[in-house]
C-alpha cells in the first residue's frame, strides 16, 4: 500500500525546466566537479608538496573538466533508461504544453528486448554494474577530498574522525549522484544499502581488529614454558613463569561445570519439549530470563550459598559457571530436540515403546550431534567468564590441582589480575593468557560448527 | 467419503475412533519425575538467588537503611553508610549509550545478513556474530582500554567541544578517558550479537510473499524494508533492544577495565568517571570487609532484580512476535 504512495510523491530529477537554462542535472555535476577539483588541489599542495601555482591550477582545471566529462558520460552511459519526458519534448507533441496529468512523474522503463523463444531467459536480479562502480568511486573520491579539506582547515588529528567525515561526505555525494541519474527513491535506497554494507564491514573489521590486537600483543611471549610453569617462583619483574596453574584451574572448573550442567540442561529440555507439562511455560520463561543473568550475580549467589561453609575453591567457581551455562545449554538443547522429526516419535510409540524408551532410544540419539554442539557452545561461553571467578575461585599463584578446599586460579583470573598492574612483564603475561583464552574459544567454536555442519548434512541426506 | 464412512459404520458398530491412552510404566514415572526435577532446578536457582542475596544483604541494608540505600550516593564502609543511587544511574547511562549505538548497528547487521549480503556469505556472517558473542568479556575490556580508547577520545573531544550546549555532553576541560561513553561503546559491541540475532529471527518471520509483492510493485529494496519488514518486525526489534539493554546493565568485566568508578552520578558522559554496579562489585569485592561485602551483595540484588525485570519484559515482547522459539 504505502509503496504506491511513496512512488507518487517522489519527483524524478527529469521534471526539471524544459527550456534547460540551468537544470538540476547540470548543477549537481558542476558542484561535484568543483569539490573534486578543490580536493585534488589540496591533495597536490599538502600530500605531494607541489608549490608551483600554475601547475596546481592546471591539475585542478584538468580534474574539473574530467569530472564534468565523467558526469556527462555517466548520463549517456545510463542508456537502459528511457526518459519519457525528454523523449516527449523532442517530438512535435500536439499536446504541448502539457496538462497537469501529462506531467505526472515520468516512468523510467528499461527497453524491452525483442522477445523470442531463444532469449526467453528468467530475468536476473539487477546486480552491480559499471555505473554503480563509477558512482561509488566518484563518491569516495569526493568524500576523501572533503575530509582532507576539513582535516587541513581544522587541523584534525584523529584518523577515526577523518574516516567518519569521509564516510558522511561520500554518502552525501552518492546520494546526489544517484538522484541525478535516477530519482530520490533510488538514491535513498542506494545510500541505505551503502550504510548497511558499511555496518557489516565495520563489525567484521572490529572483530578482526580485536583478535589481531590480542594476537600481536600475546604471541611474542607464547612459549612452551608458558604451559609448564606457574607464577609461584617468579617475581613480578622477572621474566619467565607461565600459566600452568591457571590452565589447570580452567580445565577443572569448566569440566566440573559441564558435567553438572549437561544432564540437567538436557533433562530440562526434554521436560519442555517431550513432556510439556503444566509448568513448561513458566519454566521456559525463567530459563529465558536467567540467560540474561549478570555473571556477577551468579558469583554472588555462590558466594552467599557455598563460600560461608566451604570456603573459596575451584568447585565453587564451577558451580557459578554451571548457573551461567544452564540457560544457554537448555535453550540450545530444546531447539535441537524440536528438530527431531515427529514421525520418529510416532513410529516408536506405534511400536509400543514407553515414553522413556522413546526419549532414550530415539529422541536423544537422533539429536546427539546437536546436543554436543549445544554443550560445546555453552563451554565456549563459560570459559572466559571472569566476574564470578573473582567471588568464588579467588585466584592463586601456585599450582592447585584439587578443586576443593582452597583458592584456585584460572585463565580469566590470571589475565584479570595481571592486566591491572602497571608493570610491563605482568601485562605481557596477561596478553599471552588472553591469547590462550581466545585460542581455546576458537577451537571450541570451530569444533561445535564442524559437528553441527556434519549432522545438518546428514539430516538433509536422510530426510 | 460419506459412503466410505457409512460402509465402515456398517462393518462394525463398535468401530469408534480409538483414543490413544498413555499407560505409564514405572520407567515412565521415573523419567517424568527426573525431568521435572531437572526443570525445577532453574526455578530453584532463581528463588535461591533472591532469598540468599536478601539474607546476606540484610546487615548492610540495616546499617544504611533500605530507603537511604536506594536514594543516596555514598560508599563509606567504615561508618556503614551505603547508597547505590549514583551507581544505578551510571549503570543505566552506560546501558543507554550502548543501546543508542547497538540497536541501529544490530538492526543494520540483521538486514545485511538477511537482505543485502550474497547468499554465500550468510552462514559465515552468522558465525561471525556468534563468535563475537562467544568472545570473553575480558578480551573486549582489554581491547577497549588499550586499543579502542585512544581512537574514541577525539570523537568525545569533538562532541564535548562542538556540542557543549547539550548538558550531558559538556566536558569543561576535564579528562576524556575512562568515561561512560567509552564503556558504553564497548558494551555496545558486546550486546550487538544478541540484538542482531533476535532481530534476524524476527525479520525472518516476515511473510516472504509480502516482501516479494512490494518488490514486484516496483519498490526499491529500502522501500520494501521500510514498508514491509520494519513495521512487521517493530515490536520484535523493541524486544531485542530490551534484551540487549538487560545484558548491558549486567556487563561486568569489560566495564570494570574501562571505566573509572565513582559513586556520585556523573551525567557528563564524556568525562572520566561513571557508575556501574556490576563493575563496582567486581573491583572492590577482593579488599572488602564483611559489612562492605554485605553492601555489595545488596547492590548485586538490586542489579539482579532490575535485569530480571528487563529480561522478562523483553522475552514477553519477543515471544509474542516470534512465538516460542
Amino acid at each position: 500500500m504505502s509503496v504506491d504512495t511513496e512512488r507518487e510523491t517522489t519527483t524524478p530529477a527529469s521534471t526539471a525546466s524544459p527550456k534547460g537554462v540551468l537544470s538540476k542535472r547540470d548543477v549537481v555535476p558542476t558542484i561535484s566537479a568543483l569539490i573534486a577539483a578543490t580536493g585534488v588541489t589540496v591533495l597536490c599542495t599538502t600530500a605531494f608538496g607541489m608549490t608551483n601555482v600554475i601547475a596546481v591550477a592546471v591539475v585542478a582545471f584538468i580534474t574539473f573538466v574530467a569530472m564534468l566529462w565523467l558526469a556527462e558520460y555517466l548520463r549517456e552511459g545510463d542508456d537502459d533508461h528511457v526518459d519519457l519526458v525528454a523523449a516527449e519534448l523532442t517530438d512535435d507533441d500536439p499536446n504541448w504544453p502539457r496538462t497537469e496529468t501529462a506531467s505526472a512523474p515520468a516512468l523510467k522503463v528499461a527497453p524491452e528486448p525483442e522477445w523470442s523463444v531463444e532469449n526467453d531467459q528468467p530475468m536476473r536480479r539487477r546486480n552491480i554494474r559499471g555505473t554503480d562502480v563509477v558512482e561509488a568511486i566518484v563518491a569516495l573520491g569526493a568524500g576523501y577530498a572533503f575530509a582532507e579539506l576539513l582535516r587541513i582547515a581544522t587541523r584534525m588529528q584523529s584518523l577515526v574522525g577523518f574516516g567518519i567525515w569521509w564516510g558522511l561526505a561520500a554518502l552525501f555525494v552518492l546520494f546526489l549522484l544517484v538522484r541525478d541519474r535516477a530519482d530520490t527513491e533510488a538514491a535513498i535506497d542506494r545510500v541505505v544499502a551503502a550504510c548497511v554494507w558499511g555496518a557489516g564491514v565495520a563489525i567484521a573489521a572490529v572483530l578482526v581488529w580485536m583478535i589481531a590486537f590480542v594476537v600481536a600483543k600475546g604471541l611474542p611471549k607464547l612459549t612452551a614454558t608458558f604451559f609448564t610453569q606457574d607464577l609461584s617462583k617468579v617475581g613480578p619483574l622477572t621474566p619467565g613463569g607461565g600459566a600452568k596453574h591457571a590452565i589447570i584451574g580452567t580445565i577443572e572448573q569448566v569440566a566440573i561445570a559441564t558435567i553438572v550442567v549437561v544432564p540437567i540442561a538436557i533433562m530440562t529440555a526434554v521436560y519442555l519439549n517431550e513432556i510439556g507439562g503444566r509448568m513448561s511455560k513458566p519454566i521456559r520463561f525463567i530459563v529465558d530470563a536467567m540467560s540474561g543473568l549478570p555473571s556477577i550475580v551468579a558469583g554472588l549467589l555462590v558466594f552467599t550459598v557455598f563460600i560461608p561453609t566451604y570456603g573459596f575453591s575451584g568447585f565453587a567457581a564451577a558451580i557459578a559457571l554451571a548457573v551461567l551455562m544452564l540457560p544457554t545449554v537448555t535453550r540450545a538443547s530444546e531447539l535441537i530436540l524440536r528438530t527431531v522429526p515427529d514421525t520418529l516419535r510416532e513410529g516408536a510409540l506405534a511400536l509400543g515403546a514407553p515414553r522413556w524408551r522413546l526419549v532414550q532410544k530415539v529422541v536423544l540419539p537422533t539429536a546427539l550431534a546437536g546436543l554436543v554442539t549445544a554443550a560445546i557452545l555453552g563451554v565456549a561461553r563459560a570459559i572466559g567468564e571472569t566476574a564470578p571467578m573473582l567471588l568464588t575461585a579467588l585466584g592463586s599463584q601456585h599450582t592447585v590441582t584439587s578443586p576443593f578446599g582452597q583458592p584456585q586460579s584460572d585463565l580469566p583470573l590470571f589475565v584479570w589480575s595481571l592486566i591491572r598492574v602497571p608493570n610491563k612483564v605482568q601485562n605481557d603475561r596477561a596478553w599471552t593468557g588472553a591469547l590462550v583464552l581466545i585460542m581455546l574459544v576458537f577451537v571450541l567454536f570451530i569444533t561445535a560448527r564442524l559437528i553441527a555442519g556434519r549432522s545438518a548434512r546428514r539430516l538433509r541426506r536422510t530426510s | 467419503m460419506a459412503v466410505q464412512g457409512g460402509e465402515l459404520a456398517a462393518a462394525g458398530a463398535e468401530d469408534v475412533p480409538f483414543t490413544p491412552v498413555d499407560i505409564p510404566t514405572g520407567g515412565d514415572r521415573a523419567y517424568v519425575i527426573l525431568a521435572t526435577a531437572a526443570a525445577s532446578v532453574s526455578l530453584i536457582i532463581v528463588g535461591a538467588t533472591t532469598f540468599f542475596l536478601l539474607d546476606k544483604a540484610r546487615p548492610a541494608l540495616q546499617s544504611a537503611g533500605v530507603w537511604e540505600f536506594f536514594t543516596t550516593s555514598v560508599w563509606n564502609p567504615t561508618v556503614g553508610r551505603f547508597g547505590v543511587l549514583g551507581l544505578m544511574i551510571g549503570t543505566t547511562i552506560i546501558a543507554a549509550i550502548a543501546m543508542v549505538i547497538a540497536v541501529p548497528l544490530g538492526v543494520a547487521m540483521a538486514l545485511f545478513i538477511n537482505e543485502y549480503a550474497p547468499a554465500k556469505m550468510r552462514s559465515p556472517l552468522t558465525s561471525m556474530i556468534d563468535l563475537l558473542a562467544a568472545l570473553p568479556s575480558l578480551i573486549f575490556g582489554m581491547w577497549a582500554f588499550f586499543a579502542l580508547q585512544k581512537h574514541l577520545t577525539p570523537i568525545a573531544n569533538f562532541f564535548s567541544t562542538r556540542l557543549a550546549v547539550v548538558p550531558f555532553m559538556r566536558a569543561q576541560g576535564q579528562s576524556l578517558t575512562q568515561s561512560s561513553f567509552i564503556a558504553g561503546v564497548v558494551v555496545a559491541v558486546m550486546t550487538l550479537p544478541i540484538v542482531t540475532s533476535v532481530s534476524r529471527d524476527v525479520m525472518a518471520q516476515v511473510p516472504r510473499e509480502q516482501c516479494e509483492g512490494a518488490l514486484a510493485l516496483g519498490s526499491t529494496r529500502w522501500a520494501m524494508i521500510r514498508s514491509v519488514i520494519l513495521p512487521y518486525a517493530r515490536s520484535g526489534i523493541v524486544g531485542a533492544s530490551l534484551l540487549g539493554f538487560g545484558r548491558a546493565l549486567g556487563e561486568t568485566i569489560a566495564v570494570a577495565l574501562v571505566l573509572s568508578i565513582q559513586f556520585r552520578a556523573n551525567t557528563h558522559i564524556f568525562t572520566t568517571g561513571g557508575g556501574s554496579i556490576a563493575a563496582h562489585i567486581a573491583t572492590s569485592f577482593g579488599e572488602a570487609g564483611p559489612l562492605e561485602r554485605s553492601a555489595l551483595v545488596a547492590a548485586g540484588l538490586a542489579l539482579f532484580l532490575l535485569t530480571f525485570l528487563v529480561n522478562f519484559l523483553a522475552r514477553m515482547i519477543v515471544v509474542r512476535t516470534v512465538g516460542e522459539g
